[in-house]
């Protein structure tokens, strides 16, 4: 019961950051049905510009407040990675919209390369760790000498993500951007038709979906305080993996799959072996797409002539 | 954004300078952290920021003035260009001709290729051109033609292409070390292994489509990866399979025994022979692939698959069986990536799971996109540019008086790689060669543009 509790925690940290990353697939799939594989790599460009801006404002323009340090450097973070998923959309995207089916594929693969390899040039190959921030947390309860603990960095991720699901949630239901964004997912001609600006909302989903990365980035760097030029591929699968789980396209379900990938991994590594763990993930992803493609909350796919 | 008025009227340039200085400013957003400070673990183990400005406004300087050269010279000249040409237009009649005489004049170069180099560079030194050049090339050209089957004829897009070779370098690495087969007898073998393998992960996956069916493969080669580095009993983990047997020439050895190959031909002994074998072997294998190709595309199961590629739909409708079309295409690709994956476990003597990582599969799937899906010709000379041109970053030394010891070309080889993809995907979105051969025809054979030929749901 107390491993149980404890993976639960730890499972739900971990699927928060999913979750964030997996909106970004989600809603970009949903609008132009293409999967952007530079996400996962845009997350990781977003951990080390978090990382930059830790540095710089804690030994640099020394600020103490750790708190206040990261708020700063998230909202930073979030802003350049907007920028950075924005120039991506523009440069490697927008020219082949209407082109043949495995293009832009094609090409996101080409911007994931480059985006690790260019941080690998820009920051070097090794691993960057931070001095801890936030340690201690909160004992729930303490069973023969094994105790259950939620650290302040996980109840911060859980805040950080709910609150801003909430403010992305009413975004998209309630303002005239989130009519226009479901409008375009709907029929893109017809939304041009009546006077939405199709090209500027695409480029807004990608900038969203890179901010909310950008939180998941931060995020991940102050709770596994070091972060490498290849950690966006896996995280980026398995936030997909989420995606699909949660039927593509569905922002609650991208949330619901990523909660429930992160879960999934944390009690295989618990439970069973910790080497399989990304097997287990992958497999799932195979498993949900050959045996329920719509996932879990999607809509099921219309074979068009 | 400027375009539209370039288009018009001509350079304008105060419009062309305002939005330089704009992408020098989005540059500076996108640049400024992670080129202007580098974190740097100091004597303690704790990360320290440096800045670099000196890099940071060079690498700005560059976009503001490429920016402007694009908006005043290369778009206006482009969009000239565009007026001139009318698009959808099959190719002239002199690149007709061209392209017939391409593929045999290259053929005989190919055969041709280590004799010019020994000739030229002597025995030591032909050894780096014959090996990192000419076998390096030729297993991509191979693999590239090899999953040409599975998506540039059935149209399927295969991310987890690598698994495959995988298996083919496991099979021979680990039947050889145990068991001491021969090469001759485990390359078949390693084929069938692959091939069976692709049935088996294609059975479930092959009804999916487009891009799920992308991602899953994706997923299947990277379990199998996984499997190979946490298998330690089998596979030895990540540490690797090492002392991989060497392949024999109707049991001659390339070595310098005195049943070796040197020692019977009375010839100095140098590695060299066996770099040459080993260079007609790939050769062989991937004109093999080549060759089953163009002659299974003239089969019905070939044009099951092309016309699959063009239209799932009305495959069906006209009886065509999806599964088992789409099942052939996977396992023969499979196959021929069998083939040289022994071939490459015997050219190393060593496999371990880090060569058959994503980027493997992105690498060859790259240059079967690139070179126009379908087009043979193509294909190769993907391999060629992609991966001889990555190889060539190693050689350029000079670069280093340029800018410094510390100059590594080499860790751009991937950079480049991406940018690359990228930037032909934008360029030329159906890749290098975009004519399509058709195999059955009215009177008259004739080469169609690629924008014709329309790319259906696969």
């Amino acid at each position: 019961m107390d491993v149980f509790l404890q993976q639960l925690i730890n499972g739900i940290t971990l699927g928060s950051i999913y979750g964030l990353i997996a909106i970004g697939y989600t809603m970009v799939f949903g609008i132009i049905g293409m999967v952007n594989f530079a996400h996962g790599d845009v997350f990781m460009t977003s951990a080390f510009i978090a990382l930059i801006f830790l540095l710089v404002l804690t030994t640099v323009l020394g600020i103490s407040s750790m708190i206040l340090a990261l708020i700063l450097v998230m909202v930073i973070a979030m802003v350049l990675t907007s920028l950075m998923s924005w120039a991506i959309e523009r440069i490697a995207y927008r020219p082949l919209r209407g082109s043949f089916r495995l293009a832009p594929l094609i090409s996101a693969i080409g911007m994931s390369i480059v985006l690790s390899n260019f941080v690998q040039v820009a920051q070097g190959p090794r691993n960057k760790p931070i001095p801890p921030i936030l340690s201690g947390g909160i004992e729930v309860m303490n069973t023969n000498n094994f105790a259950v603990t939620i650290s302040y960095k996980q109840i911060l991720i859980w805040v950080v993500t709910a609150v801003l699901l909430a403010g992305f949630w009413y975004l998209v239901q309630k303002t005239s951007l989130g009519r226009a964004q479901r409008a375009c997912e709907q029929d893109r001609k017809m939304a041009a038709l009546l006077g939405v600006n199709v090209d500027r909302t695409i480029s807004l989903t990608f900038v969203m979906g890179a901010a909310l990365a950008a939180v998941a980035g931060t995020l991940f760097l102050s709770y596994y305080g070091v972060v490498n030029f290849s950690d966006g591929f896996v995280p980026g699968v398995k936030a997909f993996t989420a995606a699909v789980l949660g039927g593509i396209g569905s922002l609650p379900g991208a949330v619901i799959g990523g909660l429930l990938i992160g879960l999934i991994e944390t009690f295989w590594s618990g439970y069973f072996s910790i080497d399989y763990k990304d097997v287990a993930a992958f497999s799932i992803l195979a498993i949900v797409l050959i045996f329920m493609p719509q996932g879990l909350l999607g809509r099921p796919e219309v074979e068009k002539v | 954004m400027a375009e539209a008025t370039v288009k018009k009227h001509g350079p304008d340039l105060s419009a062309a300078v305002k939005d330089a200085l704009l992408s020098g400013l989005i540059a500076l957003g996108l640049f400024g952290p992670l080129v202007g400070l580098r974190t740097e673990q100091n004597i303690r183990n704790e990360l320290v920021v440096q800045g670099r400005w000196g890099l940071l406004a060079s690498v700005i300087a560059v976009i503001i003035v490429g920016r402007f050269l694009l908006l005043t010279l290369v778009w206006p000249a482009m969009a000239a260009r565009k007026e001139r040409v009318t698009p959808a237009e099959a190719p002239s009649p002199v690149r007709q001709t061209l392209s017939r005489w391409f593929a045999p004049a290259s053929l005989i170069f190919l055969f041709l290729y280590p004799a010019i180099v020994v000739s030229l560079l002597g025995f030591q030194g032909s050894l780096k051109w014959v090996d990192n050049f000419g076998i390096q090339i030729l297993i991509y050209v191979m693999l590239g033609w090899g999953l040409n089957i599975v998506v540039g004829l059935a149209g399927l897009l295969d991310l987890g292409y690598v698994a495959f070779y995988a298996v083919g370098a496991y099979s021979y690495a680990l039947l050889s070390t145990h068991f001491g087969f021969s090469f001759w007898i485990l390359l078949p073998m390693a084929g069938i292994f692959a091939a069976l393998w692709g049935i088996m992960l294609g059975f479930p996956v092959l009804r999916l489509r487009g891009d799920y069916l992308a991602i899953v493969t994706l997923a299947f080669g990277e379990i199998i990866r996984l499997v190979l580095i946490n298998w330690r009993d089998l596979t030895n983990g990540s540490s690797g399979i090492s002392s991989i047997p060497k392949i024999t020439l109707f049991g001659i050895k390339f070595d310098a025994s005195p049943t070796g190959f040197a020692k019977m031909m009375d010839l100095p002994v140098s590695s060299a022979y066996y770099k040459i074998f080993l260079y007609y072997l790939i050769l062989l294998l991937a004109l093999l692939t080549a060759f089953v190709t163009i002659r299974l595309r003239k089969l019905p199961v070939g044009r099951a698959w092309e016309a699959l590629r063009e239209d799932e739909i009305a495959c069906r409708s006209l009886g065509i069986n999806t599964t088992n079309t789409k099942l052939t295409a996977f396992a023969l690709g499979a196959m021929f990536a069998g083939f040289a994956g022994s071939f490459f476990a015997a050219r190393q003597g060593f496999v371990s799971p880090e060569s058959f990582t994503f980027m493997e599969s992105a690498i060859i799937v790259a240059i079967v996109v690139l070179g126009g899906m379908g087009s043979m010709v193509g294909v190769a000379l993907a391999a060629v540019a992609m991966i001889g041109g990555t190889e060539l970053l190693r050689e350029l030394a000079f670069l280093k008086t340029i800018f410094g010891d510390n100059f590594n070309p080499d860790q751009f080889r991937m950079l480049i790689f991406g940018l690359a993809m990228v930037g032909i995907m934008i360029w030329k979105p159906r890749g290098f060669v975009s004519s399509r051969q058709p195999t059955i025809f009215l009177a008259e054979k004739k080469a169609i543009a690629g924008t014709l030929v329309k790319e259906g749901h696969g």
